[in-house]
């Protein structure tokens, strides 16, 4: 019998009956939901705006000559807003906020020099960026009106009002420029997310799938038709595949519903994610570092796993490992806001946390291309070393059974394989 | 010779699980393995298996040495039964039966004959967890032959079993040594040893301390056991020459005696004493050689 054949029916075992799953299937279908949620979330919102008041602000002119060049200002800022000229009393106005007709009223009137004044009544005046835009629609307009009464000219008056020229820019070559930096935090910050997240769930189930079988007993005859070495990759390229399938549902699902969504979106929420143009190349980085870091941290597990004769015992077994992805995590989220400090460079070549801090300087910054390299040489090579090692305590992990596990098991387990 | 294990020793640290151990087992034979938790039997069987290598010594199939790429013709069931709990019946069997080389179809069809000899062809499509531990092991016992091993090897194959489903397991046993199995087990269950084996090895301290054909191992312990039952008191047979041992049980006793020849001495000697309910020569159970060489009783 070829050998190898055995490494494909495990791996297309543990493929196929994870898929099959009901817990992969539901936590897919959540993560789905919530991917299709995010990328749609001007549309819920817009859905909730539209159950409720919209944004309706009736206007008491008591000047009659207000109302319409105002409205024209406040459309300029905030298109939103539904003003409506009042012709009631105050208390009529009032008595329609109240019932909820009305989101507030706005009282325009003109003080002793002829210039606007307002006062606007709400229930509550919580809602800080409806007031903010009409005061700020009122107050253009009282400047307006202020440069009219002293007789300024057009041209004097577009002086005024031509903003300052500021630049900013970074003396190294390459970097990138204040804009583009926004724009990569966003997008760097959920790949960060997406990293760390799938790391973390995809190592537990295979030092949970490692644990069931051994606990289970049925280690035993699996070892005993297959060398554990070769179960263990075979484990971990069975739910790493699984792992890329599931991303790679959810990214098209996202990426799809976003492309519909991509119009509306444009100029508000997306520009703050940086998705108005996904950078290729960090999309690519991410899927290397994720696919590093996942075999990394599931060659840990693999072995981990392997040392517990109970599944009660994984979760213990299992936290350092655990804490090690957090805070890699941790580290890469104070980065995101100072990418270019040396603490996080340095962070960046250690294995442990690589897979997400060089992820993140590579995504923010433009770091020369042999950092990266290096970083992921590195990488490899500890997976390797680790995979030695695991596999040689994931030979003699299986076959011992203990009250407790410990770490201390790892040099028992590392005799059971000795051969004198 | 088909099995052999040639001064195999397994030592962890200070500790020798398996003190140099000799074993040939001729093909098609049923083996026998004795001896106490500990006795150093499990590491014996994950030793012919390769799951572990011996420290000194060597073990060879046909003077092969086994390893993964002949895991198709071996059959192991593990003294710990263990089966995935989710998942269905055939799905495991199939899986585990195309890791030692089998077709999928092929499995299936085995399975399905298997089922039906253990009168229970409805498990096919049930989760292991849903049936209760005798028919689970029943599932265990399917997946060690399903592939139709040369060698198989059993690890207390009877142990919580009731009657009926272990007289059901042991014609199996002895259908596929029919067949031409090659077969090792271990049990701590003396009678089973002593009905189904010809061969056997007690073990203890990871040492073999009898081994060879059962009845040479009987013949040549010399020891016979006599059963009296009788009306009158027999404590004086107590210091008789040539009995070695005397227990005293509800309605006589029983001794150990040296051989036959203290048995016509004894039988005379109570002849005139009264009324004789019965005297009996007997073979020495296995159970007897067991306390003598290991000098502890079992269980």
């Amino acid at each position: 019998m070829p050998p190898m054949n055995n490494f494909w029916i495990i791996l297309s075992h543990t493929y196929l009956t994870k898929l099959k799953t009901k817990s992969f299937i539901v936590t897919t279908i959540v993560m789905l939901v919530l991917m299709l949620a995010i990328t749609n979330l001007n549309r819920i919102m817009d859905l909730f705006n539209k159950n409720g008041v919209a944004d309706r602000i009736a206007v008491l002119d008591k000047t009659g000559q207000l109302y319409t060049p105002f409205k024209g200002q406040v459309k300029l800022i905030n298109k939103n807003l539904k003003l409506s000229a009042f012709t009631g009393t105050e208390k009529e106005a009032e008595k329609k906020v109240e019932n909820g007709a009305l989101r507030g009223y706005l009282i325009l009137s003109l003080d002793k020099d002829n210039l606007p004044e307002g006062s606007y009544n709400a229930l509550t005046i919580a809602d800080s960026a409806i007031y903010t835009d009409l005061q700020n629609g009122l107050q253009q307009l009282k400047t307006m009106l202020a440069a009219r009464q002293i007789q300024l000219t057009d041209a004097q008056l577009q002086k005024l009002y031509k903003p300052v020229l500021f630049k900013k820019a970074a003396l190294e070559r390459n970097a990138k420029t204040e804009a583009e930096l926004n724009q990569a935090r966003g997008i760097v910050y959920i790949l960060l997310f997406i990293i760390y997240f799938a790391v973390l769930m995809y190592a537990n189930m295979i030092a949970m799938e490692v644990a069931i079988e051994k606990s289970s007993r049925v280690m035993e005859i699996l070892i005993s038709s297959v060398s554990p070495i070769r179960q263990m990759f075979a484990k971990i390229l069975g739910v790493g595949l699984l792992s890329i399938t599931q991303l790679v549902f959810l990214l098209s699902a996202g990426y799809y519903s976003m492309q519909k969504n991509m119009e509306e979106l444009k100029g508000s929420f997306s520009d703050f994610f940086g998705f108005s143009e996904l950078p290729i190349g960090t999309i690519i980085f991410a899927v290397i570092f994720f696919l590093l870091g996942y075999f990394l941290y599931a060659t840990l597990a693999a072995f981990l796993g392997s040392l517990v004769s109970r599944i009660e015992d994984v979760q213990q077994m299992i936290s350092p490992m655990s804490m090690l992805v957090v805070a890699g995590f941790v580290i890469a989220a104070f980065g995101l806001s100072k990418p270019d400090s040396p603490f996080i460079t340095v962070t960046s070549f250690i294995p442990f946390f690589a897979p997400m801090i060089m992820f993140l300087r590579v995504g923010m910054l433009n770091i020369p291309l042999w950092e990266s390299i290096l970083s992921m040489a590195i990488l490899t090579a500890t997976i390797i070393s680790l995979a030695i090692f695991g596999a040689k305590v994931y030979r003699g992990g299986v076959l011992m059974y203990g009250r407790s596990s410990s770490f201390k098991d790892i040099k028992k387990a590392l005799q059971l394989t000795k051969n004198k | 010779m088909a099995l052999k294990l040639e001064h195999v020793t397994k030592r962890y640290g200070e500790f020798s699980a398996v003190n140099n151990l000799s074993i040939s087992i001729p093909e098609k034979e049923m083996f026998g393995f004795l001896g106490a938790n500990g006795a150093g039997k499990t590491t014996t069987f994950r030793m012919i298996l390769g799951l572990i290598d011996p420290s000194e010594g060597n073990i060879t199939w046909k003077d092969r040495v086994l390893d993964y790429s002949t895991s198709h013709l071996i059959g192991y069931l593990p003294e710990e039964r263990g089966l995935y709990p989710k998942l269905k019946v055939r799905e495991q069997i199939v899986y585990l039966a195309r890791l030692r080389g089998m077709e999928k179809f092929a499995a299936q069809k085995e399975l399905k004959y298997w089922l039906e000899r253990f009168n229970v062809p409805e498990y096919e499509n049930k989760k292991v967890e849903e049936l209760s531990k005798g028919n689970q092991q029943k599932i265990q016992f399917i997946a060690s032959v399903i592939h139709k091993p040369e060698l198989l090897i059993l690890d207390e194959p009877f142990s919580g079993l009731d009657p009926v489903n272990v007289e059901l397991l042991k014609e199996a046993v002895l259908g596929l040594k029919e067949s031409g199995t090659t077969i090792v087990f271990s049990s701590h269950r003396m009678e089973h040893v002593e009905e189904m084996c010809e061969h056997l090895c007690i073990m203890h301290h990871g040492k073999p301390v009898v081994h060879g054909a059962l009845r040479n191992i009987k013949r040549s312990f010399g020891k016979k056991n006599l059963i009296v039952h009788a009306d009158f008191s027999l404590d004086f047979l107590k210091g008789f020459p040539g009995v070695a041992k005397m227990k005293i049980t509800a309605e006589g006793i029983t001794l150990q005696i040296e051989n036959e020849q203290v048995a016509e001495r004894i039988f005379s000697e109570v002849a005139g004493k009264g009324f004789v309910r019965k005297f009996a020569l007997e073979e020495p159970s296995l159970n007897d050689i067991f306390i003598e060489k290991v000098g502890a009783s079992y269980e």
